[in-house]
């Protein structure tokens, strides 16, 4: 059982990495597209690299965040079928519009005397003018050394499919746990629900607050990770559904949750934190000498770590699973198709194993940090170290 | 499709917001009240287990003391069947004793008592047997002595006894 888990693992570990850097390696194709003097060969080739270009922004579009909520696209038609959702935007004061006045980027919203344009391939919004034509402004290009015209991002507090989904989220959750700490008025057994989460409840107290953060400080942590790790998991989860979200994967989401382990790990930290990282006990002076910045680097660098994680494990899920499904109806061969359906299945499975596993990972290492903070050692082990 | 680049702030800016909300909701109204109550039942178990294990003793103990009683018991009640039985057979062999004394003493008492009728009725026999001699004889001289030929014939035998003698 230890070794299949292990290997699902390192298979999840792994292959999501190993495709998204396949992916980025793609980027160089799509430049230079000078259409004379082609032989039939060659145009086939180009058409077949349009194709592949077109899947991979197909794919990638839709690991990303939207101002609509998209369900469905009818390609040849061009139409997008979906919601709209509520853009608010600060741009010397407050705009608030439905973000159907976008047009999926092909219109120019125009709100207050001012006018904005959505980027549909980044999903960013610029200024514009009232032609529809991006406002330009000059920066230094470090690598040109040179001044280039850059398009002016208008800053975007917009209630994104990603914003949405999370508030739903927040109010699913709520109500569920409310709903399970009433369940426990009636008598201590669990009963309904709480019959499900309390032995993940427990777990996480038992087998990752408790043994890394120590008996002692453990339960002022609790709160947290127990928030974090459901919270985590439920939008995991909420990306294995059809609808297209990819909140995990989002760099924004996890750089937040990333921030909030680090502040919290900043602020209860002990003395003997502090003294680990400024001057640590039992090695030479030379070497706490230079071990301290070295630490005191290491205290970002855990929760970057933390923040790269889970976004690239949830994006390239997202990634191989965008492909894999595009992958099957590429092939006109039936058996081809059912081999990938057959495959994405598979990576089904993996992924909703991931989706926990990385709520797992995150809360254990967040709780790992915490423990470094809240420990307190004597003094012989201390000499130890 | 830089990190930097795709980093968007009001995203960053939303989930910071709700997921703070999202703790401060839980941990008010989810994770204090099923932590509480899950700590309570544990400590619920662990009070029931101790006490269930403490009770196991005292059962023991009992049941030891029981068995201690019960052997006391066992050992008193054979005392006094002992006792008992020596008692009764005491009782027996003395009440034999006493029938026999008494037996032997109402024995000796009728022999008495018969020794005793029977000289009083030898000594009243002895009397009557006297009396009656005396009557007999008394009639008797009286009809020897009732003539003058017969007193004479008397006088006349009676010297001629003393004469012989």
């Amino acid at each position: 059982m230890q070794k299949v888990v292990r290997f699902l693992l390192v298979l999840a570990l792994v292959l999501p990495t190993a495709v998204l850097a396949s992916s980025e390696g793609h980027n160089d194709h799509d430049v230079d597209h000078d259409t004379k003097d082609l032989t039939p060969e060659e145009e086939a080739e180009r058409k077949a690299e349009r194709e592949k270009n077109h899947r991979k922004h197909y794919v990638i579009h839709h690991t990303q965040d939207s101002h609509d909520f998209g369900l469905f696209t009818n390609e040849t038609e061009g139409k997008h079928y979906g919601f709209p959702l509520p853009v608010i935007l600060w741009d010397d004061g407050i705009h608030f519009f439905m973000s159907s006045k976008f047009g999926h980027g092909h219109k120019t919203a125009s709100s207050n005397g001012k006018y904005f344009k959505l980027d549909y391939n980044n999903g960013k919004v610029y200024q514009a003018d009232a032609e529809g034509h991006f406002l330009k402004k000059k920066v230094w290009d470090k690598e040109l050394k040179e001044f280039v015209s850059e398009r002016v991002e208008v800053l975007d507090f917009s209630i994104t499919k990603n914003v949405l989904v999370t508030m739903l989220m927040v109010v699913l959750m709520f109500f569920l746990f409310r709903s399970i700490a009433r369940s426990y008025k009636n008598g201590l057994a669990p009963t309904g629900a709480a019959k499900f989460f309390e032995p993940i409840i427990i777990y996480v107290r038992d087998e990752i607050a408790r043994p890394n953060i120590g008996e002692k400080h453990y339960k002022k942590y609790m709160v947290y990770l127990l928030t974090v790790f459901f919270f985590i998991w439920f939008l995991n989860l909420s990306g294995m559904t059809p609808l297209g979200i990819n909140v995990t994967g989002n760099i924004a989401f996890t750089a937040a949750l990333a921030l909030m382990t680090y502040l919290i790990t900043t602020f209860t930290g002990k003395k003997d934190y502090w003294m680990h990282i400024f001057w640590m006990p039992g090695v030479p002076w030379p070497m706490k000498i230079v071990l301290a910045p070295i630490e005191l680097l290491g205290t970002i660098i855990k929760p970057f770590a933390l923040m790269i994680r889970l976004y690239a494990n949830m994006l390239a899920g997202h990634i191989v699973l965008g492909m894999l499904i595009l992958a099957a109806y590429g092939f006109s061969n039936y058996f081809a198709s059912g081999a990938f359906i057959g495959l994405t299945f598979f990576m089904n499975i993996i992924e909703l194993l991931v989706a926990l596993l990385q709520a797992y990972i995150f809360t254990m290492l967040t709780a790992l940090y915490f423990g470094a903070a809240a420990e307190e050692h004597d003094h012989e082990h201390a000499a130890a170290h | 499709m830089g990190l930097l680049e795709e980093f968007s702030i009001g995203l960053f800016f939303w989930q910071s917001v709700l997921f703070l909300a999202l703790l401060f909701l839980l941990r008010k109204f989810a994770w204090k009240p099923i932590l509480d109550s899950v700590n309570e039942r544990e400590q619920k178990i662990s009070d029931s287990l101790e006490l269930a294990e403490k009770t196991k003793e005292e059962m023991e103990s009992l049941k030891a003391s029981n068995e201690n009683l019960l052997k006391e018991a066992r050992a008193e009640r054979d005392a006094m069947i002992k006792d008992a039985k020596e008692t009764a057979s005491r009782m027996v062999a003395e009440a034999k004793d006493k029938a026999k004394e008494e037996g032997n003493k109402m024995l000796a008492s009728a022999k008495d008592s018969i020794n005793a009728e029977k000289a009083a009725a030898i000594s009243e026999l002895k009397t009557q047997v006297a009396a009656f001699s005396i009557e007999i004889a008394e009639k008797v001289v009286r009809g020897e002595l009732s003539s003058a030929d017969k007193q004479k014939a008397l006088a006349d035998k009676l010297v001629e006894d003393i004469n012989m003698n």
